[in-house]
């Protein structure tokens, strides 16, 4: 029995200095350009080079919402993303509104919604189609389904994988990782 | 020692959160999971199991294609053609396709029975095509958005799950039809590689309680 609990003890710090050692070997998620520019959204044509709007290590908290204008739910919560952008713009939070529109819809369907709707927080187009490589890589939690936010800072992570049911659940949800 | 007993211990404690955390939702289907059977209305008006359905020749199947999709998602619209395509190709090896439209039609009007009937007859669907009245069927399966498939082996054990192919966008660009290749492994008695798959899709709608 003893040795058994030793053989664990063993095995949890080979698993603990293993894990350190990922981490400080861990690559950063060094800022990359993006593919190309569409009246003034960022397009990525790959995950990879759109990954660092998940890693911003610094004191604003990122509020990040994966949605398409071809999705409904999407498009009804985008008004709570807009209220949240206003009433927290002095207070370091950031609001980024990644699309996940095909790259045949940016010109045609995107950007005159951006712009017809006058979308203030940050659009982010990213078209990158082999979704079971990087879907995972925002988070293991992620089914697929649309949409979805990930709210984040240097300290804390959450993730909610469905439609908000109200505005004041967004602003909840982003109030609790701020303390 | 005492020190390093210590530390261990909350390292381990540490490990726990660390996997509690990161573990992802485990409702619903796991591969090696026996799929549950079910009675479902198709848009032909008679009611469908699995344990009834036959393949294109007629015989009991080696293996069921179920998918989660429905009429007004536009990944699932991306996917219509591809899965009568689909079907066309692999029931006549063995493995027919069985559609489940799991969205609440209150909704999403698009989706209701009526509006099924209408997109099978346009498209001639020649696979069943079933409504999960009272949404009972997708949440057994673990399905959360459309289109979703699962192929079951002929005893409804769960192989593969997850998306049809690698590109929604354009069929002509596909490398890897992960549903066939799936069906080739199960051919030589092997486990799909990969079993599981993820892919953009919209969430099935559920009416809130």
């Amino acid at each position: 029995m003893i040795r058994l609990f030793i053989a664990l003890l063993v095995t949890l710090q080979l698993f603990a200095s293993c894990k350190s050692e990922a981490q400080s070997d861990a690559p950063a998620h060094p800022v990359v350009a993006p593919s190309a520019m569409l009246g003034g959204i960022p397009v990525y044509s790959k995950f990879d080079d759109f990954e660092h709007w998940l890693h911003f290590d610094n004191d604003t908290t990122y509020v990040v919402n994966f949605w398409a204008t071809w999705c409904k739910p999407c498009v009804e919560e985008l008004p709570w993303f807009e209220q949240l952008h206003e009433q927290f713009r002095d207070q370091k939070v950031k609001v980024v509104l990644v699309s996940l529109d095909f790259k045949k819809d940016l010109e045609k369907k995107l950007l005159p919604f951006v712009q017809s709707r006058k979308l203030k927080p940050t659009v982010v187009a990213l078209t990158d189609s082999g979704y079971q490589n990087w879907i995972d890589k925002v988070t293991p939690d992620w089914s697929g389904a649309i949409p979805v936010t990930l709210i984040y800072n240097a300290r804390k992570r959450a993730f909610k994988d469905d439609q908000f049911s109200d505005y004041e659940e967004l602003e909840k949800m982003l109030k609790d990782l701020k303390i | 020692m005492k020190r390093i007993f210590g530390f261990s211990l909350a390292l381990a404690a540490l490990a726990a959160v660390f996997i509690a955390a990161t573990a992802p939702a485990t409702d619903g289907l796991k591969i090696g999971d026996k799929a549950p059977d079910f009675k479902l209305k198709g848009v032909d008006g008679k009611t469908y199991s699995l344990a009834g359905i036959k393949d294109a020749n007629g015989k009991a199947p080696k293996g069921y294609i179920v998918t989660f999709t429905c009429n007004t998602c536009p990944f699932a619209v991306l996917y219509e053609d591809r899965i009568i395509a689909l079907n066309k190709k692999t029931s006549i090896m063995g493995y027919p396709v069985v559609a489940i439209q799991p969205n609440d039609p209150a909704l999403k009007p698009g989706d209701d029975f009526a509006a099924m009937q209408q997109r099978a007859k346009e498209k001639n669907f020649t696979f069943p095509y079933l409504f999960d009245d009272g949404q009972k069927v997708f949440p057994q399966y673990g399905a959360s958005r459309t289109p979703e498939f699962y192929v079951l082996d002929k005893d409804m054990v769960l192989r593969y799950t997850g998306a049809m192919d690698d590109n929604a966008e354009d069929p002509a660009a596909v490398k890897v039809n992960y549903i066939e290749m799936a069906i080739k492994y199960m051919e030589n008695n092997q486990a799909p590689n990969p079993a599981t798959t993820k892919a953009i899709g919209c969430s099935i709608k559920v009416k809130k309680s």
